[in-house]
């Protein structure tokens, strides 16, 4: 699950299509995912997979359907990598805390 | 019909120390920003979410829990009026072993269809999730983000 596999995930306008219609309207199924694009279904599931595979998309199963949902922690963990650098205020009291962590180990 | 969401992480760690992360007060508090859980974790207990000065955030009880693999609880927000109109949400945790890694699934569901619960807390999941991660394999968690608030 490297960020390499999220950036060439998200590195395609169709895909992001996908995320779209899902942060619009979360949980669809296959079905609902393709109604309206210009992509075929195989296209669609291709593209899907893909972003599953990056973790960008998660599915559950709901009796014989199976939903998909926009998983949004890895673009929080891409987000946290570089913002999270600019708030120096806090990292005196995380290092006490890293410090304290270590001790119990 | 329902709401629900679904969230996914992948952490380098074992199913008990992830298990125990989730489910212990004081490793809880490291990562969920300042908040924290209380409860015994077995079928039919309360479970409580707690803000740092004791106040009740969110309360229910467990439903299944299965250790250290799945945990099915109630949860009810208690801290604002129009999210504990909508009534009971039902949370599961998930915890699958892939390889070296832990698979953690957060699923949250709720009968309001839209819900301004589910809404809410989805702002919520991915930081707390990315939080937990980085404290689990890095031994720190991140700091609280600029956009979350204190309580």
């Amino acid at each position: 699950m490297s960020m390499d596999t999220v950036f060439r995930a998200l590195a395609d306008a169709s895909r992001r299509q996908l995320l779209d219609r899902l942060h619009n309207k979360n949980g669809q199924t296959l079905g609902g995912l393709c109604e309206g694009l210009a992509m075929s279904r195989q296209a669609v599931t291709k593209h899907l997979a893909i972003l599953e595979e990056a973790n960008l998309v998660a599915t559950k199963r709901q009796g014989r359907e199976k939903l998909h949902f926009i998983n949004p922690v890895p673009i929080n963990d891409i987000a946290e990598r570089w913002i999270g650098k600019f708030e120096r205020g806090r990292l005196a009291a995380l290092s006490n805390l890293k410090r304290k962590l270590e001790r119990e180990e | 019909m329902s709401t629900k969401f679904v969230y996914v992480t992948y952490i380098r760690t074992t199913p008990q120390k992830l298990w125990d992360a989730l489910t212990k007060s004081e490793f809880i508090k490291q990562y969920w920003f300042n908040m924290t859980q209380e409860s015994e974790w077995k079928v039919g207990a309360s479970w409580k979410m707690l803000f740092s000065d004791g106040r009740v955030a969110d309360q229910g009880e467990i439903v299944e829990i299965e250790p250290p693999r799945r945990v099915v609880f109630r949860w009810s927000n208690q801290f604002r009026e129009e999210l504990k109109a909508e009534g009971v949400a039902i949370c599961t945790y998930e915890i699958e072993r892939d390889g070296e890694l832990c698979k953690l699934t957060v699923l949250h569901e709720i009968a309001a269809e839209p819900s301004k619960f589910i809404e809410a807390v989805s702002t919520g999941w991915p930081k707390i999730l990315s939080s937990l991660k980085s404290l689990l394999e890095t031994g720190t968690p991140l700091p609280r983000p600029a956009d979350t608030p204190a309580h």
